[in-house]
């Protein structure tokens, strides 16, 4: 009896739709966010994330009401990214109803973001979502807006400084692996593992079963964040969690 | 009435709208003439402990919320919310908490490294005694916490049930009509909603 490894679906916000590319680009409609996280809710998923993948000042007000109609209707955390720059701008998703706000390019343009915001509201409601590529030469670089501007910064470096400034959780996506369904980075997972204390959620590459398994067991991950695989029924969130359970993996059955 | 305790801290929409799924009458207030009309008394919290405490005594609730309690009204604190039943936390500073009940609030640290900090995520909340609180509830009944601090030092008769997170957590704590949880009920599914329609239900 242990704490459950975690499935979490992500939905991808664009002007009020949920859609899904293939390493940040050519993308395709994937349903209505709010009937989406109904059945995603009612079907056993652990957490709900929703990234507001445009995040301009007009996609904000929409995902603001797309946050609150949501959040009235699930009884599972919700955490909240996209275009969040600032304290204020965190308040006003928590007030919408989110649990907990994912802060990207923010945090790394000002890593006092970090302290800032948990210092206000609690680590636990922090999440630090890093988006990085692989370096020919080894290690891992991130990319910042959507993985459109490379930092120079490297990715391990900068996940044991937002732990250090009082995050709460990381998100960490390949931006090598997603969309393409061939399965998470695990080395990158396992190095994250063996550097920071915090819980990460493995994202980027999911596409089948064996992929979710491969994630919590070789890479150690706490929680596994999927879009395509489910969004496009390939499987059920109880289809996943009775395969990792049937692989001795905790998971929380419902 | 469902008399949920708003003192400024965080949103308290999850748990007005976990408590309406299983009544109709609930309510979100800082009045503490609300406070001391209650039937049922919740207290939410979130973020700090230090923080939470001293917006309910600057706000001038912890009077009503003792006055209540004394008149047996079943009251509940959900996550910091329970934290602040205790007489103390170490969280930033050593801070003074309602005193309800015995312990006091200190840092989780397990000795195991694959147990990380926060402790966040769906946990097993294992009953150790029979309380009504858990009518319903199976063993194996999973909770979400999302939490650093715990209450240590809690009175064997309090603990009502535990999680283990390198060593038992108490997650649900009752002295008389005064409980406690740590981890979300309004968050936790079917599970958190069977169990604020349990107190609910309290008389």
């Amino acid at each position: 009896m242990s704490i459950a490894k975690r499935i979490i679906p992500c939905l991808d916000v664009d002007r009020g739709r949920v859609v899904k590319g293939i390493q940040f680009v050519n993308l395709v409609d994937a349903g209505d966010p709010l009937e989406q996280a109904h059945v995603y809710n009612s079907e056993g998923a652990d957490e709900l994330v929703f990234l507001d993948i445009t995040a301009t000042h007009e996609g904000r007000g929409i995902m603001h009401d797309v946050v609150r109609q949501t959040a009235e209707q699930i009884f599972i955390p919700l955490t909240v990214g996209g275009g969040i720059r600032t304290l204020e701008d965190m308040r006003q998703m928590l007030h919408a109803g989110a649990d907990k706000v994912a802060i990207n390019s923010a945090a790394i343009k000002n890593p006092g973001l970090i302290s800032e915001c948990a210092g206000a509201f609690g680590a636990q409601c922090v999440v630090i979502a890093i988006d990085m590529k692989r370096r020919s030469q080894g290690g891992w670089e991130i990319y910042t807006h959507g993985g459109r501007r490379p930092t120079g910064i490297d990715g391990l470096e900068w996940a044991k400084e937002a732990e250090e400034r009082g995050a709460g959780e990381l998100l960490v996506t390949s931006m090598d692996r997603d969309g393409t369904q061939i399965g998470y980075d695990l080395e990158l997972l396992q190095a994250l593992d063996e550097l920071v204390q915090l819980p990460v959620i493995a994202s980027g590459g999911a596409g089948t079963l064996e992929h979710l398994r491969d994630a919590l067991l070789i890479g150690r991950a706490h929680a596994v964040l999927a879009a395509s695989m489910f969004h496009f029924k390939q499987v059920t969130i109880n289809q996943a969690k009775q395969f990792l359970h049937n692989a001795g993996i905790t998971v929380r059955m419902t | 009435m469902i008399t949920i305790i708003d003192y400024g801290i965080g949103n308290l929409r999850s748990i007005e709208r976990a408590f309406l799924h299983v009544r109709p009458d609930v309510v979100r207030t800082d009045d503490p003439d609300l406070i001391r009309a209650a039937d049922h008394l919740v207290l939410p919290g979130v973020g700090a402990f230090g923080a939470c405490i001293q917006e309910v005594r600057q706000r001038g609730l912890e009077q009503p919320i003792m006055e209540s309690v004394a008149r047996q009204v079943p009251f509940i604190g959900i996550c910091v919310g329970m934290q602040m039943l205790f007489e103390s936390s170490s969280e930033q500073g050593v801070h003074t908490g309602l005193g309800l009940l015995k312990g006091s609030i200190k840092e989780l640290r397990p000795s195991d490294p694959t147990l990380k900090i926060p402790h966040m995520g769906w946990n097993v909340v294992s009953p150790v005694k029979h309380n009504s609180l858990l009518s319903g509830l199976t063993a194996d009944a999973r909770c979400y916490f999302a939490h650093s601090f715990y209450a240590s030092d809690v009175s064997p008769d309090n603990v009502v049930a535990v999680t283990d997170y390198g060593h038992p957590v108490p997650a649900v704590v009752a002295h008389n009509n005064v409980y406690g949880v740590q981890f979300h009920p309004e968050k936790s599914h079917d599970v958190g909603l069977r169990i604020l329609a349990n107190f609910a239900t309290l008389a």
